[in-house]
């Protein structure tokens, strides 16, 4: 990679670096650490994956005899050093291990979204010109198979799950375990090769590549050092003092930076035991069984079960109705001080304590968190009440912030300063810095080391210096240290009169209602704020069942009139939340639809970690986003949306447009 | 008409061996009623066969005979080369027949896997006391079972429903469920009545994925009823036409679909 930057006449990439501790000493590389802990560790599990209704365990020497055995394979397949080897698949042991192969035989893994279109797929495979690729299944081999035409590099493919591929052409297709016996096969042979092509591994040589998800444009390589990766995994586990006993639940993508670091990075640093989930569907449950120490998950999942947890309490005979109020009221009040250790009355505590045996205690265990040491949240604002709810049962949830290009740390909240309005303190290792337009800045040792193929983004991101900017809008608050992020730098903009316009602030605040999934906000430049919703379907839907209201699609029911009554009252309360923050009045909404159709990953609307693509929404609804600047109560519109296997549909709607009552703010009278 | 003593290669690739299973001419009357009249037809190993035909005209009566639940006044039922005698339906099962259900025939207070291990009935040989004692063969026995219930779960991805009691599920779910029931007997011939009737697009196509997936993956040989000519077409690889108890018609998916007789009592005639 060095040599890259320096055919582009980059320099800052050394002197970047040392700017930072050497750590000579201890495992320099990915494989280096399984060797450490396949001796140190050698009989404590490693990773477990539910399999025939079994949680099948491998522990850590077992796991490097199947990684080297794989890694012996790729080799007898010829993959050379340099090569890109693309991994797309559910969460599964296998697929881990195929990157730590990959990195034995002096390859770079670059993990991909498993629920991405060929189309997609293509891209990727096509910009880091992949030659292997190891897939999950048939569904997986079938994508790569459609659009090999499209990539003059690929050479071979390995698959995992055999089933429905017996008949399929296996001249350039491989079964994951034939590869790994051939391995075993031509041990003696290739062993002293792939020795010599790991002992060439060193701090600063390409450890992973991952794709940035794409908010804007197309996605971006981001190339991480093994620096950036143990560097980050060390000082993270230190933070929170991870240890070898700990257990995590790997299901969220692998492509994703933070999987890699959780079930890859942080892992293989601590030791601890990784488990894959039976099938995404069955998540839940394996939660429940496995019970982490250690647990991410977006806001977005957190949500979800506090929403099915008040479903089902609705459901609940009134006795237990009654006993499950009356203690999370007690929880609320007193919960998040006894987690942080501030003093609490005895008879409080006594109070919590008989509530945590009848009420927090079974809840906490079917919800799998009973034994949540360290859980995160991050890649959205999550909702004070929500946030409130997981920490006064006692879940240590905190907060932090982070990107791909910093090798996920930022800043994270340190145990008892945990709040939900901030993000946290800057990790070890991390600086901070805000620039004069609000935008915030880091540097750090977890910084990536470009992007592949792609210098002009890379100088955009990164200064000669090691800063690199966030593109997030923050300020750190004095008295506490604490970052706070307002929105995205490029989504701050003003409104017609001068005042600022935030709007992922304000779709935050009407995101906190369980009844609205997603809200779009537009006024960049108007006069007056206006929004796109999306109900949630599960909350709207569970209504409706409970008021007799008969409903057919996602489509009917959004368009209910008690339903837009509802959201209605949602926006008039944020609104009126908005209007006491003299910075941010001018963004209430004024008037607002609900969409016809849920934002979808696949028709480009959001990205596949489900955020707002701001732009591609507002040129796909401009005929919606002029109605609402216009005065029609209606406005008809037809949308294209594209089905899971790529086939196309369209669904017309008139949408109703209606308006919310703003809020007097700053002396002036607002527009109605 | 195809050979019918060698077996051929499909056009995907498949080896279609000789025949399991031959209907000689079957007569069935129930009172003076003749449901099936001289019906004859062949099953092959390996093959997915179908029988169609519009409402009435005794499929499902064909399908029982083999099952050998209704036992036919005339004709023969040849299973593995030789006559087979008329039969209670636990003795055909132990022969290697498994069913699906028109109406899905669940014990609905019972988790899927429980009922999925009731199809490995037919292989249990410990008895009662032996499984109320629970020491040595009847335990290691339960274990081989659930390990194979477990493949099958593990096939037609109903993991996530394991512990769910049946009366909990969706219908799409419960005939999948009745499906994996089927195949933990290791059935050498599988009979699915109408495996998708009232089903939408999109499961309709899941379970023709999982048909194809049981015949490919597990060899068996599966023979079906079913209303959805798209499916039939798509599924089979030959077809037998039934239309008021007697056979209209029989071969491949195509030499049906261009059979004029077949085309005038199902399809319907054409008026241009």
């Amino acid at each position: 990679m060095a040599a890259i930057c320096r055919e582009n006449g980059i320099v800052w990439e050394d002197k970047n670096l040392s700017t930072h501790v050497e750590r000579a000493e201890g495992p320099q590389s990915v494989p280096a650490l399984l060797h450490r802990n396949a001796v140190i560790f050698a009989d404590a599990p490693a990773y477990r994956e539910k399999e025939y209704g079994i949680w099948q365990s491998w522990t850590w020497a077992e796991t490097l005899e199947e990684v080297e055995a794989l890694a012996l394979g790729l080799a007898d397949l010829g993959v050379q050093e340099g090569d890109f080897v693309a991994i797309i698949g559910r969460n599964r042991p296998r697929l881990y291990w195929s990157m730590i192969s990959a990195q034995m035989v002096g390859a770079i893994p670059v993990p991909l979204y498993q629920d991405a279109v060929a189309e997609e797929m293509a891209y990727v495979l096509g910009h880091c010109g992949a030659k292997f690729v190891i897939a999950g299944d048939q569904e997986q081999v079938d994508k790569v198979i459609e659009i090999k035409d499209q990539l003059p590099d690929f050479e071979q493919m390995l698959y995992l799950d055999p089933r429905g591929l017996r008949k399929y052409d296996h001249s350039r297709l491989h079964q994951y375990s034939h590869v790994q016996d051939a391995g075993r096969a031509k041990r003696d042979e290739l062993l002293p090769v792939i020795t010599a092509r790991q002992e060439k591994l060193h701090y600063d040589s390409t450890c992973v590549m991952l794709y940035t998800s794409g908010t804007t444009g197309r996605p971006k390589g981001v190339v991480l050092s093994n620096r950036n990766v143990i560097e980050t995994s060390r000082s993270s586990s230190e933070f929170d003092d991870l240890r070898q006993t700990d257990s995590i639940l790997a299901y969220l993508p692998m492509a994703w930076v933070g999987d890699f670091i959780f079930s890859v990075g942080q892992a293989l640093w601590t030791g601890f035991c990784t488990n894959c989930p039976e099938s995404a569907d069955t998540m839940h449950t394996d939660l429940r069984e496995i019970g982490p120490t250690y647990y991410f998950a977006p806001p977005r999942v957190f949500e979800t079960q506090l929403t099915n947890v008040m479903i089902r309490m609705e459901d609940a005979g009134r006795f237990k109705k009654w006993l499950f109020d009356v203690f999370m009221a007690h929880a609320r009040k007193v919960g998040p001080d006894i987690l942080d250790g501030n003093p609490v009355s005895q008879w409080d505590r006594f109070k919590y304590n008989i509530g945590e045996l009848m009420i927090y205690g079974p809840l906490k265990n079917t919800l799998g968190f009973s034994r949540i040491r360290v859980g995160y949240t991050a890649g959205e604002a999550i909702g004070p009440e929500i946030f409130d709810f997981y920490r006064s049962l006692g879940i240590n949830l905190k907060q932090l912030y982070g990107q791909t290009e910093a090798t996920v740390f930022i800043t994270a909240q340190p145990d008892g300063e945990v709040r939900s309005d901030t993000v946290g303190v800057s990790c070890p290792g991390v600086e901070l810095k805000i620039e004069k337009n609000g935008e915030v800045f880091y540097r750090s040792p977890g910084v990536f080391v470009e992007y592949y193929k792609n210098p002009e983004s890379t100088a955009d991101t990164k200064d000669a210096e090691g800063w690199v900017a966030t593109g997030d809008a923050g300020f750190i608050e004095e008295d506490t240290g604490h970052l706070r992020i307002i929105d995205r730098a490029k989504d701050v903009g003003q409104m017609a009169d001068g005042s600022l316009f935030a709007p992922k602030y304000v779709e935050n605040k009407l995101k906190f209602f369980p009844n609205i999934l997603e809200a779009v906000v537009f006024g960049n430049g108007k006069d007056e704020c206006t929004a796109f919703i999306n109900i949630d379907l599960t909350a709207v839907g569970n209504w409706a069942e409970r008021n007799n209201i008969g409903y057919a699609s996602y489509q009917e029911l959004a368009r209910h009139p008690q339903v837009m009554d509802t959201i209605q009252s949602h926006v008039e309360e944020v609104n009126a939340s908005i209007a006491e923050d003299e910075m941010l009045s001018g963004c209430q909404v004024h008037r607002f639809v609900v969409l016809h159709k849920e934002l979808d990953a696949d028709d480009g609307e959001l990205t596949r970690t489900r955020k707002v693509r701001r732009r591609i929404i507002e040129e796909k609804y401009d005929d919606i986003i002029a109605a609402l600047y216009g005065d029609s109560p209606t406005v008809d519109t037809t949308t294209e949306v594209t089905y899971e296997d790529g086939r196309k549909g369209s669904i017309s709607a008139t949408l109703e447009v209606r308006a919310a009552k703003t809020l007097q703010a700053r002396g002036k009278m607002a527009a109605e | 008409m195809l050979d019918q003593t060698e077996g051929y290669i499909t056009e995907d690739g498949r080896k279609i061996g000789g025949v399991l299973m031959e209907m000689k001419n079957i007569t069935l009357r129930f009172g003076g009623v003749e449901a099936i009249k001289d019906i004859s037809f062949d099953i092959r190993e390996g093959e997915i066969r179908a029988i169609i035909g519009p409402n009435g005209a005794g499929k499902s009566s064909m399908l029982n005979v083999i099952s050998g639940f209704y036992i036919p006044q005339e004709g023969e039922v040849w299973y593995q080369g030789s006559p087979r005698p008329p039969m209670k339906p636990y003795q055909v099962a132990r022969q290697g027949i498994a069913r699906t259900f028109q109406n899905i025939a669940l014990f609905e207070g019972m988790s899927v896997l429980d009922n999925v291990m009731t199809g490995r009935l037919t292989h249990m040989k410990t008895g009662m006391l032996g499984q109320a004692i629970w020491r040595g063969k009847a335990e290691a026995e339960e274990t081989e079972n659930r390990e194979i219930a477990e493949k099958i779960i593990d096939f037609l991805e109903i993991q996530a429903i394991r512990k769910t009691p049946v009366a909990r599920l969706p219908y799409g779910l419960k005939k999948r469920v009745e499906l994996a029931r089927a195949l933990v007997a290791e059935p050498s011939l599988l009979l699915l009545d109408e495996p998708m009737a009232g089903m939408n697009v999109e499961e309709k196509e899941d379970m023709s994925r999982f048909v194809l997936d049981v015949n490919d993956e597990f060899g068996t040989t599966i023979a079906l009823i079913e209303h959805d000519m798209g499916v039939v077409m798509d599924l089979s690889d030959r077809v037998v036409v039934m239309d008021y108890g007697k056979k209209i018609g029989d071969g491949t998916p195509d030499e049906v679909r261009n059979n004029q007789s077949v085309i005038d009592a199902y399809l319907g005639v054409s008026h241009d």
